[in-house]
């Protein structure tokens, strides 16, 4: 009783708490996104296109906007999208759909807005967290997404990671296998552990971008219009006292 | 020339009347505080979400097919697109905001005791047309968060007995929330409840201008007037309260615009995150929760097993409100004269409230629930305490003049 009335009071001040004790999997890591890193955002549209776009479409993301955004050289922008598509066209992917289906049973969602829905801490974790299991179509699993039905794109950069299980004593006398982190892979990836960190750093940061491109806009206009309104305010309130210099105080009753 | 221009107009349309009736001879208490601010900024939002809505209008398509495409590429592909739907997004939960701190300070100082019963009534009225008309623009953007929370809503009316099944049914057009409920919500939104609020906010500054403000003493300034038939505290609301309200307009600007610009989505609260996905028929959201706006009244609805009594008490958390003028049956307006008791409860109800409004954003559990039926007695409570103690209240004695 006590716990529950503490985490709620917590909460009501604000305070994120989670229960440790439900469920195993592993905490989400921390990516900071920098937009205005154009540079690596460029990368990250690099992998997005290379790996991605492979399967997934970006049904609302045109090359030209993200050309013009990242302030891309047309040969920058050429090298970046299929040679069939043009600027004005959206980053659909190179995957049929009736094909995608009878390979996957479903169309893979669109990405547009995954950063929007997720957060870029969940895709970073999700990104980095696939595990060898042999049980699953793919014989890969996801700490974060368990049974995801999708393969592991970066397993020859990354190498398959091993799950670490823990065993736990449940109430009624069994126990349960629950995953508790991951380990190295066996066989190294092809791309050097912090190389590839900074892959998924960059994809998650252009994915992060690609959610909402307005949001470049939006921080660079933020401080002239807060500005202004700042001097408006402030304006007004020497306006305001100048008017209410002669409203003498209130009369004192007694 | 333009001084003949104006004398002609003038002699035809009550233009001078108009301005002296409500601005330059329109005498206000002089001792407004910072309470005394949310009137204004409430007009000025009230004309934000009319101006960007006419232009969201201009680019929005109400049909499930596009909708939330359409959304997008406002977002997206319409010059300045993003900043329109920010505001107007952002607006929503800024006018609840500045209503909800409104209609505290009419709690706080007894501004809806006689002889301005009437204004709280209209103000009433004006709460519950606004939740009708966010609630139908929820569903606009057509996102997972639209879809379902509307079906849940409209379902609640399916459990009245009786007519229930068939009036959801009516509101919906369709069997679920389809295209048709989209369409005619869009409707709604966009013409029948701006049409409505406008009409009742009118009535509201009507109402008020009739009998004047109140004011945190809670004295009536019109019982002190000079030789003039002015109120001795009484100032000319123009060009005084115009500046000052420019004021406390700029700073409430500041705070919309550092939301627009960067926290659009209110860290998930003015902006659900799965409400960026599109709406789909088949698959239910693991949880369903309503705009922190309105999940006081959702957490209330959910306290109570029964859901058509659960129906009943979120309609009554409004409701009740109407009959405020009469529940309060203390002469002492002003929180600053009435009794500790009255102060108690106040807090207790704006507690239970804030709660209320956490809980209904959470997943069920039997904890959620045990503390909703807890602050949903508290909130009825509030009305039930404020009877009785209003009624053997010793207050202080009020003072002739403003302090």
């Amino acid at each position: 009783m006590m716990k529950v009335l503490v985490i709620f009071l917590l909460n009501l001040l604000g305070v994120g708490v989670v229960l440790a004790s439900d469920g195993g999997g592993i905490p989400l890591k921390h990516v900071s996104v920098n937009l205005a890193d154009r540079a690596a955002l460029y990368r990250g549209a690099q992998t997005f296109v290379a790996q991605c776009a492979t399967c997934h479409t970006a049904e609302y993301m045109r090359y030209g906007r993200v050309a013009s955004d990242l302030h891309l050289s047309k040969a920058q922008a050429e090298s970046l999208m299929p040679p069939h598509l043009k600027l004005g066209d959206e980053m659909v992917s190179f995957m049929p759909a009736d094909y995608a289906k009878t390979v996957f049973g479903t169309v893979p969602p669109d990405l547009t807005l995954i950063a929007r829905v997720r957060g870029a801490d969940w895709l970073y974790t999700y990104l980095t967290s696939f595990y060898a299991d042999p049980t699953k179509r793919w014989g890969v699993n996801n700490a974060v997404f368990p049974g995801v039905n999708m393969p592991d794109v970066f397993a020859a950069m990354q190498g398959v990671q091993e799950p670490v299980y823990n065993t736990v004593k449940l109430p009624d006398g069994s126990s349960e296998e629950r995953l508790v982190g991951l380990k190295a892979p066996v066989i190294p990836g092809n791309m050097p552990p912090a190389e590839f960190d900074s892959l998924v750093r960059d994809l998650v940061a252009y994915m992060v971008y690609m959610g909402e491109p307005a949001k470049m806009q939006r921080m660079s206009y933020g401080p002239y219009v807060l500005g202004f309104i700042l001097l408006f305010t402030v304006l007004m309130f020497l306006l305001k006292t100048d008017y209410w210099r002669d409203i003498k105080k209130p009369v004192k009753s007694d | 020339m333009i001084q003949k221009l104006g004398k002609w107009v003038d002699d035809r349309l009550p233009v001078s009347h108009f301005w002296n009736a409500h601005l330059a001879k329109y005498y206000v208490p002089k001792n407004f505080n910072f309470w005394y601010y949310f009137g204004s900024i409430l007009l000025a939002v009230f004309a934000i979400q009319i101006v960007t809505g006419i232009w969201l209008a201009m680019n929005y398509k109400p049909s499930a097919a596009e909708a939330f495409n359409s959304v997008e590429y406002i977002m997206r592909d319409v010059n300045w697109g993003w900043l329109i739907r920010y505001m107007h997004s952002t607006g929503a939960s800024f006018f609840f905001i500045a209503v909800y701190l409104h209609m505290f300070r009419a709690l706080m100082y007894g501004s809806y005791k006689k002889p301005r019963e009437l204004i709280w009534i209209f103000g009433v009225l004006i709460l519950v047309a606004l939740m009708a008309e966010a609630f139908m623009g929820y569903l606009l953007p057509w996102g997972q968060m639209s879809f379902w929370g509307a079906q849940v809503i409209i379902s609640l009316f399916g459990s009245i007995p009786f007519i229930g099944p068939d009036l959801a049914l009516w509101i919906r057009g369709d069997y679920v929330v389809s295209d048709v409920t989209l369409n005619r919500f869009f409707a709604l939104h966009v013409i029948a409840l701006p049409l409505v609020l406008l009409f009742l906010i009118g009535g509201h500054i009507m109402a008020l201008h009739e009998v004047g403000s109140n004011n945190p003493d809670g004295v009536e300034i019109k019982k002190n007037k000079d030789e003039h038939g002015k109120p001795l505290d009484g100032i000319p609301f123009h060009p005084y309260y115009t500046v000052k309200d420019l004021f406390g307009l700029g700073v409430f600007l500041f705070l919309f615009a550092t939301v627009i610009f960067y926290w659009p989505d209110g860290g998930g609260k003015f902006l659900e995150a799965p409400n960026f996905i599109p709406a789909d028929p088949l698959k239910t959201p693991e949880h369903i929760a309503p705009v922190w706006y309105f999940a006081p009244h959702y957490a209330i609805l959910r306290a109570i097993p029964d859901k058509f009594l659960g129906v009943m008490a979120m309609g009554s958390a409004i409701m009740i409100l109407f009959f405020l003028p009469w529940i309060d049956r203390s002469p002492t307006k002003s929180i600053r004269y009435r009794s500790l008791a009255f102060k108690i409860i106040l807090f207790a109800f704006v507690t239970a409230f804030i709660g209320l409004g956490y809980l209904g954003t959470q997943p069920v559990t039997y904890w959620t629930t045990l503390f909703s039926q807890i602050f949903a007695f508290i909130y009825f409570g509030f009305f039930v305490a404020l009877f009785l103690v209003s009624r053997f209240e010793h207050a202080k004695p009020v003072p002739e003049r403003l302090t």
